[in-house]
This record gives structure tokens, C-alpha cells and sequence, in this order.
């Protein structure tokens, strides 16, 4: 059945109109528009010139587009101590190691988890599945405790060995591994080769979907996220894009206004990479989210 | 049967017994067990002890510079009788999740449905995915734009010009609409996730079910959609109401963003807000990890209801 899913086709030469899927293409391209409708709006906002931010009536695409409001960025925090370069740097170096350590860490995990029968591996894997059902907010305050007695607030550590072990990491990586077949471990161990080296050239080549994945949420969540820099940081140089975004975009309302060009462009860079990621990986997401089902 | 090193090891005796069994242990589980320290000193480390400390530290009254003091069930007994705001972020955590929970869950799943039998279905998908991997602050620039208060607001502006309104809507000042931004950007925001999980779900039912189900006399695609493709995506509807539970509790940056904090008459708070607020602005941290065991069991209860739902039945 699901075989005739045209709005229309063209038969003997003859076109034909499917009345009800017709409909059902219109249902969605009007969902399409409200999920899409603000991004596009992001996109036209941050190449506006200056006037047509405040033209009045207002117009929703751009007619001029400029980078203008691309310098104004940078020169909007150069009188400040900490230059916007340094809210860029932070950020991706976060993100980068983040997304590494968990990777890394997830699927050596996960492999140990899912192909040897470490005693224990049950309980386990019960507690991450537990740790997948409650928000992480709920740990904040003890991992407050343990990073500042660990003497670690305002260092680059605060920012990443809280997020190295994601449950929901964890978890997609075991869910794929479960699929890849003994009989291939089995054969490496024939031929001699260890377990570093099984899992480097067998087990990691074969599970590149899972590992996309992981790289396209874990990237998302960690360059999305604020609230680690603002409650593990108080010093500006070490805050991150989100929060740079925000005091530019904040402020007394003149300076607000005047710099309504600059938060645009740096909304617009804020999430622009996120989406190039998933689209580049979007395939590899799909495979691995078919294996995401929880048996209960 | 016994196997020659079982043999060999109970005919051993004390430490040497011993010696000879963590030394097969260690042959046996050694590597595997290094592979899985790191992630699960981590998750110790920064999950299973800071719920069971959470747990500790709201039966006391703590501040971070002096010794936590043992006050028994108080902390609990405050926030669920006395603390008014804690009752109003409850009632909104409540409103908000309520509307947008089960609003997001069923549309995900319907437009899954339906993007998995359309043209152009990678398009689809990453049109419904793309507002989940946003930034909530990046975002604010848009929605301060389309949802500003004044005239010049891109909605007020449209509602004026096709003469719906004369006066401009408070969107962002006035509680009862401020309620409703919040549930907007909240359903943009939050279809992600689940999306991805049942259009993946969905691609993965192999095509001989559907031919095996016409044969058994499946008539339309509604049946085919609750005898067929329902029962075969429980697990990815299991995973997607969990993450949909956990989410919508979770509601804290969106409302910030459109009504600041504390919101106006408090309209816009939730528990997140108020555990933030206890926590890393009062360093009240006995009260405030009262708070977030209350989330804890809230979203915790939640998930295991919705795992005996859709448990297999027979």
C-alpha cells in the first residue's frame, strides 16, 4: 500500500489528480511552514541592512542583503575586555573535546556491554535506562558540589567532565551494537587480533551510523548549552557563544536596538552549524534511530 | 560439566584459589572491563551519586559554607504547603507539559506517518527536525521580532492589517498570552526528537508485513495503521513518550527567554526555574535538591507508567 503516493501522475500522457493525497501534501506543506517559516526568518533577519531591520511595515524576507551586521558583531564587543573571537574559541573547543570523550567513551562502553558478559552488565545498562527517564537538571546540584570541591570552577574541566558520560549516548550506541554479528568478533579473535584491535578496525568501521549520531546530538546539545558556563563559570573569558549572544542581545533597550543587526548575525551563527551537521549526517542518523526503540 | 580450569581451581586451596580466579576473571572480562571504566566511573561519578546525595541533602538544610544540618521531611513539607510560587511553577510545569506533551507525542507520530509515505520524505524530515537543534537564546532574536508587543511586532502587524485587532497584543507582557507563546515555541521546538524516532521506526517495518497484512484482509491505511505499523513501533513509541515526558518537565530556557526571570505575576515559572533559582541564586541547596527529587520521582513515575503502557500484551 504504500505505493501510490503522488498528488498527481501522468498516465498515458494523461494527467491525473489525486484529490486526497493533494490534501494531505497541503496539511504538511503548512506544518512545513510553521517549522520552517522562523528559521527562514533567522536567515533574511541576519543579512538585513540596518533600515529594513526597522522598516515599518516590517518585511519578512531581505531585499539588500549585507554582511554588514556580520562586523558590526565583532566591533559590538571589541570595547569590551573579552573579544567575541574568544566566545567562538571557547565554544568550539568545548564542543570539540566533548563530542570526542563521549563518542569515545560511549562506545568503548557499549561494545563491553553488548558483546561480553561483563557480570554486572545488566545492572547497568537498567541504570542507564533509568537515567534516560528523569532530566539532568536533577543532578546539577551535587555535580555543583563535586566540580567546585574538586577545585575545578572556572576552568575549561567544569565545562566538560560533566558531560562525558551521557546516558542517552550510552544507550543508542549498545542499541546498534547489539545488531553487529558475534560471528565477525569471532573471526577477528581467530586471526589473532586483541580486543583494542577488534574493536578499533572491526567494531568502529562497522558502527560509523551510530557514531555519526552521536556526533550530530552531542555536538547539538553541547553547543546549544549554557547553563554549564553559567553556573560552573563567573568569569566573561571563560563563557561561551549562547551567553555572549545573549548580553549582546540584552542590555539597556537603545543598545539593544542599535545592535538588533549583531544579534541576528550571531543567532544565525549559532545555528547554522547544527543543521549543516545533521543534514550532512542525516542518513547515518536514521539508520541508527531505527534501533532507538526501548523493549520494555 | 566441568571445564579443566574449574577443575584446576577447586582443586586449589585459599589465597592460591583466589589468585586463580581473579586471574581467569581477569583473562576473561579484563579488557572489556577497561573498556567500560571510563564510562562507568563517569556515570557514578555524575549520575547514580548526585541522585542518591540529592536525595541526602533535601532531608537537610544546607548552604554550601556551613555543615548540612539534618531537618528531617521540613524541606518537603515546605515546598509542597507553603511555598506558593513552588505550587504556581507546579501548575504551570503542569500546563505547559500538559498541552505540549501529548500535542507533540501525537503529532510527531501522525506526520511521521504520513512524511514516511510521501515524496520528498528527507526534506520533510529535516524540516521537522531542524527546531529541535536551535538554540532557544538564538532563537529569542526571531520570536522577539515576530511576537513583539508593540505595532510594529510582525504579528500584531499582520493581525492589524487584515483588521483583527485594534490594539496591540501584550505577547510578551501580559500573563494569559505570555502562556501561550510559551506553548507555541515549545511544540516548535520540541518535535525533534520524536520525529526522528518514529520516521526511523517506521522505514525500518519490512515491506512483507504489508503485503502479509493485505493478504489477511487489512482494508485501508487506518487499519494498516493500528494492526500493522502500531504494534511494530511500540519500542520507538515507548523511547519517544519517555523523551516527550522528560522534555516537556524540563521546560525552563523558553520561558526565560520570552518572559524573563521571575516571569511576570510569576506566569511563565517552572520547576526547573524555581530549582535554578534556589540553587544558583539563593545557594539554598537543601530546599532546592528537595525540589529536584520531586522532579526526579515526578519524571521518573511518569516514564515507568508509560513503559507498563506499552509493555507487550498478548
Amino acid at each position: 500500500m504504500k505505493s501510490n503516493n503522488s498528488a498527481f501522475e501522468i498516465i498515458n500522457g494523461k494527467f491525473h489528480l489525486n484529490v486526497r493525497w493533494l490534501l494531505i501534501y497541503i496539511v504538511m506543506l503548512a506544518l512545513v511552514a510553521f517549522t520552517a517559516l522562523p528559521l527562514i526568518y533567522l536567515v533574511s533577519t541576519a543579512f538585513k541592512p540596518f533600515e529594513e531591520l526597522f522598516m515599518f511595515p516590517p518585511r519578512f524576507f531581505v531585499r539588500r542583503p549585507t554582511m554588514k551586521n556580520f562586523a558590526d558583531l565583532v566591533i559590538s564587543l571589541s570595547g569590551t575586555t573579552v573579544p567575541f573571537t574568544r566566545y567562538i574559541f571557547n565554544s568550539v573547543f568545548i564542543t570539540v573535546i566533548n563530542v570526542t570523550l563521549t563518542i569515545l567513551v560511549s562506545s568503548m562502553g557499549a561494545y563491553a556491554i553488548s558483546k561480553h558478559q561483563i557480570p554486572g552488565a545488566g545492572i547497568i545498562f537498567a541504570i542507564v535506562i533509568a537515567a534516560l527517564t528523569f532530566p539532568g537538571q536533577v543532578t546539577q546540584i551535587p555535580t555543583y558540589m563535586t566540580v567546585s570541591s574538586l577545585g575545578l570552577l572556572n576552568t575549561y574541566w567544569a565545562l566538560i567532565i560533566p558531560h562525558i558520560a551521557v546516558p542517552y549516548n550510552f544507550f543508542l550506541m549498545k542499541q546498534f551494537i547489539d545488531q553487529f554479528p558475534n560471528e565477525l568478533l569471532e573471526s577477528a579473535r581467530m586471526d589473532g587480533a586483541n580486543e583494542w584491535k577488534t574493536f578499533w578496525q572491526i567494531v568502529m568501521p562497522a558502527v560509523k551510523p551510530a557514531w555519526a549520531t552521536l556526533l550530530v546530538f552531542s555536538f547539538t546539545s553541547n553547543w546549544n548549552d549554557s547553563s554549564t558556563a553559567l553556573i560552573y563559570t563567573n568569569k566573561q573569558a571563560m563563557k561561551v557563544l549562547p551567553l555572549a549572544l545573549q548580553t549582546i542581545a540584552g542590555g539597556a533597550a537603545a543598545s539593544s536596538l542599535a545592535r538588533a543587526g549583531a544579534s541576528a548575525a550571531a543567532s544565525f551563527l549559532m545555528t547554522a552549524p547544527t543543521i549543516i551537521i545533521f543534514v550532512t549526517m542525516q542518513s547515518q542518523v536514521m539508520q541508527t534511530m531505527a534501533y532507538s526503540g526501548i523493549k520494555s | 560439566m566441568q571445564t579443566a580450569s574449574e577443575i584446576k581451581r577447586q582443586s586449589l586451596k585459599g589465597f592460591d584459589r583466589f589468585k586463580y580466579s581473579s586471574s581467569l576473571w581477569w583473562k576473561r572480562y579484563g579488557t572489556p572491563s577497561l573498556f567500560l571504566a571510563p564510562f562507568l566511573v563517569m556515570m557514578l561519578m555524575f549520575i547514580v551519586l548526585p541522585v542518591l546525595i540529592s536525595l541526602y541533602l533535601s532531608l537537610t538544610n544546607y548552604n554550601m559554607i556551613q555543615p548540612a544540618k539534618w531537618m528531617g521531611i521540613a524541606n518537603y513539607r515546605m515546598l509542597l504547603t507553603d511555598d506558593d510560587i513552588f505550587l504556581i511553577a507546579l501548575k504551570n510545569t503542569f500546563v505547559f507539559a500538559g498541552i505540549t506533551g501529548p500535542l507533540t507525542y501525537i503529532m510527531t507520530f501522525l506526520a511521521a506517518w504520513v512524511i514516511d509515505q510521501l515524496k520528498f520524505r528527507n526534506a520533510f524530515a529535516l524540516a521537522f527536525y531542524a527546531p529541535s537543534i536551535t538554540n532557544a537564546i538564538a532563537m529569542s532574536v526571531v520570536w522577539m521580532m515576530l511576537f513583539s508587543s508593540d505595532r510594529y511586532g510582525y504579528i500584531n502587524y499582520v493581525l492589524f492589517h487584515f483588521g483583527v485587532i485594534t490594539e496591540p497584543i501584550l505577547w510578551t507582557r501580559a500573563p494569559q498570552f505570555i502562556i501561550w507563546v510559551v506553548i507555541i515555541i515549545q511544540v516548535w521546538m520540541s518535535m525533534g526528537t520524536g520525529f526522528l524516532v518514529n520516521l526511523a521506526g517506521l522505514r525500518n517495518i519490512p515491506p512483507s508485513l504489508f503485503e502479509a497484512g493485505a493478504i489477511d484482509g487489512v482494508k485501508n491505511r487506518f487499519q494498516e495503521l493500528w494492526y500493522l505499523i502500531i504494534p511494530n513501533v511500540m519500542p520507538q513509541l515507548l523511547f519517544s513518550a519517555i523523551m516527550t515526558i522528560v522534555n516537556s518537565l524540563s521546560v525552563f530556557a523558553i520561558p526565560v527567554q520570552v518572559a524573563g526571570m521571575p516571569s511576570p505575576n510569576y506566569c511563565a515559572h517552572t520547576i526547573i526555574a524555581h530549582l535554578f533559582d534556589y540553587a544558583f541564586i539563593r545557594f539554598q541547596m537543601g530546599y532546592a535538591s528537595a525540589i529536584a527529587v520531586f522532579l526526579f520521582l515526578l519524571s521518573f513515575t511518569l516514564s515507568r507508567v508509560s513503559m507498563k503502557v506499552f509493555a507487550p500484551r498478548d
